[in-house]
């Protein structure tokens, strides 16, 4: 075939498209025109550079396109955008790129997975890792699998779990160096959790851990008998990752039974925990646990946010998480330090922080036979829902479920080999929509976001919902803030003060994170609502 | 011996049978291919939703709810005749002149042939032209040497070539991977994804004839065989 001269025009330099080298994905600051991470970065802050759109002119945006999914499950995906590329996933293992301008359709690829397949809460899928020429898919039948990014094409496919136990991904991967990294979830099934590393070339696993602690670890200890084999601890969530102290860190969820700890007294380690492994080797350099022997089914799977700042005085890497218990915490991310927490929304299993931050629980306040109402509900204060960090307002902001409850009921239960493994009945919630319409009362649960000063733990301001809301937040550089709710607005708040600055109703509920990107040098804000994802950018 | 004719025959019949079927049935949304669908080839033998031939046929009676594929009314020979249609789309073998040696035929792909110039097979060679490395799974071969021969004869809607110039000036040549009335999306020279709005094309141009050249009097009808040979081993790796 002949190759013709090419000529590159300003528009289609812009499609210049170099490999995703692990260099651009540490330097993601260095080219915020691209989203090139689940979170935007390997910070986990979910923060941009780009301030073309700002709190004067956000009244301007204006819808510019839309990617309508053949799925009808819940679309929890966020996009990466490489050199005006998207890369999208929609439930529950369908691959599109796209034109991040238009919208339209490069290639795409639908992976079938197994019908062995059998996940807790929606066959979802949050996302893609890319290293290279080369995007990475977990999927629903616990397979994780490198595509090629020009043709959308297979390149190998391999098992992380099995299936027919319950273990499945749907979390978007973690690249780190040569590594693609990925945890397990299936909590409500007795697995035994798991963070794995592959080789990015060749999918050959490098190391694992596993996140319920067996034969010749030391926390062990901290299950009852033969508890560990099916303690749960799943890790359903994406990493973030430190480079200059080469540790990864992942949230991890709630050991199993959920709502019956009868037969696995102790910490149940390393269940609800924040792990901070070696990137190279997977080993545990230290961890924090926030639930020990949870019996509500508060999975530590948030977001690791990673944030370089003052702390009395000191320069220190800092470790912030909004917990899915209802407290905020603050960590010292090189030791694991538990340096300051605070709670941010009504509780009643816990009174408080001791100086190392481990809850001390209420008496009495555990799932019963008949029942017990318990502060926050199963979902949790916050749940897997991205927060974000602006280093310029230096404030933490938190989606939250705020005067959450829910009547927790424990049952015994057998462990059976791919059966949930659940022990416990939950009942009478009082968040949450019944069908199409939302009609709250007087105690309901309602969704917020919190804007929380990391240092006193204070909440600086709130941004109240009728409904709660399942998603993430974004704020850029001209101190915006975007975030969705189950109402289907898409809001642009002041990041400062919480003041709403434009919504728009998108007629779904979201349950996904908001991203930003830019093309040409126009920014535009994205978010996935209801089974479709919208693009909006400044009228012209 | 005698049985084995026999069957032929009733096979044989059967697909000319599935055939006129497959014509009233299925080919409006199907294609003449098998694979106008998108995620659905009959050519690759494999059935999402079915194992074997009775889900096959129960399928062909029921239609799949939710989807766009309807009932229909056809009685259980006929079923089966179509079955034994769709089964003989696969034939891979079909139409083969001869014995090719693979192992010859990789040696050419790879070298006198040039076809990584433009192919990839695994992660080897250009993305700019189809993708080779499950085309023993979708083509048989009759139609993958009248591709090596005429081109032209065989290049696929998906796989045509386009020749754009912007108001600018600038030249964008690439296989097409999609077309709107207002733009169009294709992989370039450079194996780049690019999108170009027609508003701002001087000359947009769908190219009819394939860019591959004809290897007519470039190998020889044994060379021929023997990439047939290797493009049939090619199934893919998932």
């Amino acid at each position: 075939m002949k190759k013709s001269l090419l000529i590159l025009l300003p528009a289609v330099a812009s499609m210049l498209a170099a490999q995703v080298s692990f260099d651009r994905l540490l330097h993601t600051d260095a080219e915020p025109q691209n989203w090139l991470t689940y979170s935007g970065s390997l910070s986990g802050q979910r923060y941009s550079l780009l301030d073309k759109i700002t709190p004067q002119n956000v009244k301007n945006l204006e819808l510019k396109w839309v990617f309508q999914a053949r799925s009808l499950e819940k679309f929890e995906a966020t996009p990466l955008v490489v050199d005006g590329v998207m890369y999208l996933t929609e439930a529950p293992d369908h691959v599109f790129a796209l034109d991040a301008k238009t919208g339209r359709i490069f290639w795409d690829y639908d992976y079938r997975p197994s019908k062995d397949a059998r996940v807790c809460c929606g066959s979802v899928n949050r996302g893609l890792a890319i290293l290279g020429d080369t995007l990475f898919l977990g999927t629903i039948d616990a397979r994780l699998i490198a595509i090629d990014s020009k043709s959308g094409r297979p390149i190998w496919n391999i098992e992380v779990g099995d299936p027919k136990l319950g273990y499945s991904v749907t979390h978007a991967p973690l690249v780190v160096k040569d590594k693609v990294i990925v945890g397990v979830a299936g909590g409500e099934y007795g697995i035994r959790g798991f963070i794995a590393a592959y080789e990015a070339r060749t999918g050959k696993e490098a190391w694992r851990f596993y996140t319920v602690a067996g034969p010749g670890d030391p926390g062990q200890k901290s299950w009852d008998k033969d508890s560990w084999e099916h303690g749960g601890a799943p890790a359903w969530l994406t990493g973030s990752y430190d480079p200059s102290l080469n540790l990864i860190y992942w949230g991890t969820g709630n050991p199993g039974p959920d709502w019956n700890g009868d037969d696995r007294s102790g910490d149940n380690l390393y269940s609800d925990s924040a792990v901070a492994l070696d990137a190279d080797t997977g080993k545990l350099k230290w961890y924090f646990q926030f639930t020990p022997h949870d019996e509500f089914d508060y999975d530590a799977v948030q977001i690791p946010v990673l944030v370089d700042a003052d702390w009395n005085g000191s320069p220190r890497k800092l470790l912030m998480w909004a917990n899915r218990n209802g407290f905020f915490y603050v960590l010292d991310r090189a030791t694991g330090k538990f340096l300051a927490g605070s709670p941010y929304a009504k509780m009643n299993w816990a009174t408080g922080l001791d100086e190392a931050g481990r809850p001390m629980r209420a008496p009495n306040m555990s799932p019963s036979p008949q029942g017990t109402l318990i502060y926050p509900n199963l979902f949790g204060a916050t749940n897997w829902y991205s927060p974000s960090y602006s280093p310029r307002t230096k404030l933490f902001y938190i989606p939250s479920w705020q005067d959450s409850n829910m009547t927790m009921a424990k049952t015994n239960q057998q462990y059976v080999a791919g059966q949930r493994f659940t022990g416990g009945l939950p009942r009478a919630a009082n968040a949450g929509r019944r069908g199409t319409r939302n009609t709250p009362v007087e105690d309901s649960s309602y969704g917020s976001v919190l804007a929380i000063d990391p240092k006193s733990g204070q909440k600086k301001w709130e941004f109240k919902m009728s409904d709660v809301t399942d998603s993430g937040v974004l704020t850029t550089a001209s101190d915006l803030l975007f975030v969705g709710g189950r109402e289907g607005y898409f809001y642009g708040l002041d990041a400062r003060t919480g003041s709403e600055l434009w919504r728009a109703s998108l007629g779904g509920q979201m349950e996904a994170g908001p991203m930003t990107y830019s093309i040409d040098g126009k920014q535009y804000v994205a978010i996935a609502a209801g089974q479709s994802l919208f693009t909006f950018a400044l009228r012209e | 011996m005698a049985l084995l004719i026999f069957t032929i025959r009733l096979s044989a019949q059967n697909a000319d049978t599935g055939q006129q079927l497959y014509r009233t049935h299925c080919f409006v949304c199907h294609g003449q291919e098998g694979e106008s669908i998108p995620g659905v080839s009959f050519r690759s033998g494999q059935f999402r939703r079915a194992s074997n031939d009775d889900e096959l046929s129960r399928i062909v009676l029921n239609g799949i709810p939710g989807t766009g594929m309807p009932p229909t009314n056809l009685n259980a020979e006929e079923r089966r005749s179509l079955v034994v249609y769709l089964r003989s789309m696969h034939d891979t073998a079909a139409g083969a002149k001869g014995v090719g040696d693979a192992g010859r035929g990789m040696a050419i792909f790879s070298g006198k042939g040039s076809c990584l110039n433009c192919h990839r097979t695994g992660s080897k060679g250009s993305r700019l032209g189809p993708d080779l490395s499950d085309i023993g799974s979708l083509r048989n071969a009759a139609y993958l040497e009248k591709s090596l021969v005429d081109p032209n004869d065989t290049i696929a809607p998906q796989n045509r070539f386009v020749h754009a110039v912007t108001k600018d000036g600038a030249v964008i040549n690439g296989r097409r991977l999609n077309e709107d009335t207002h733009s169009i999306q294709l992989i370039d020279e450079k194996e780049r994804l690019v999108s170009l709005n027609k508003a701002d094309l001087r000359e947009f141009t769908l190219v009819k004839t394939s860019p591959m050249p004809s290897y007519k009097d470039k190998l020889s009808s044994q060379e021929i065989t023997d990439l047939v040979s290797y493009l049939l081993s090619l199934k893919g790796s998932q």
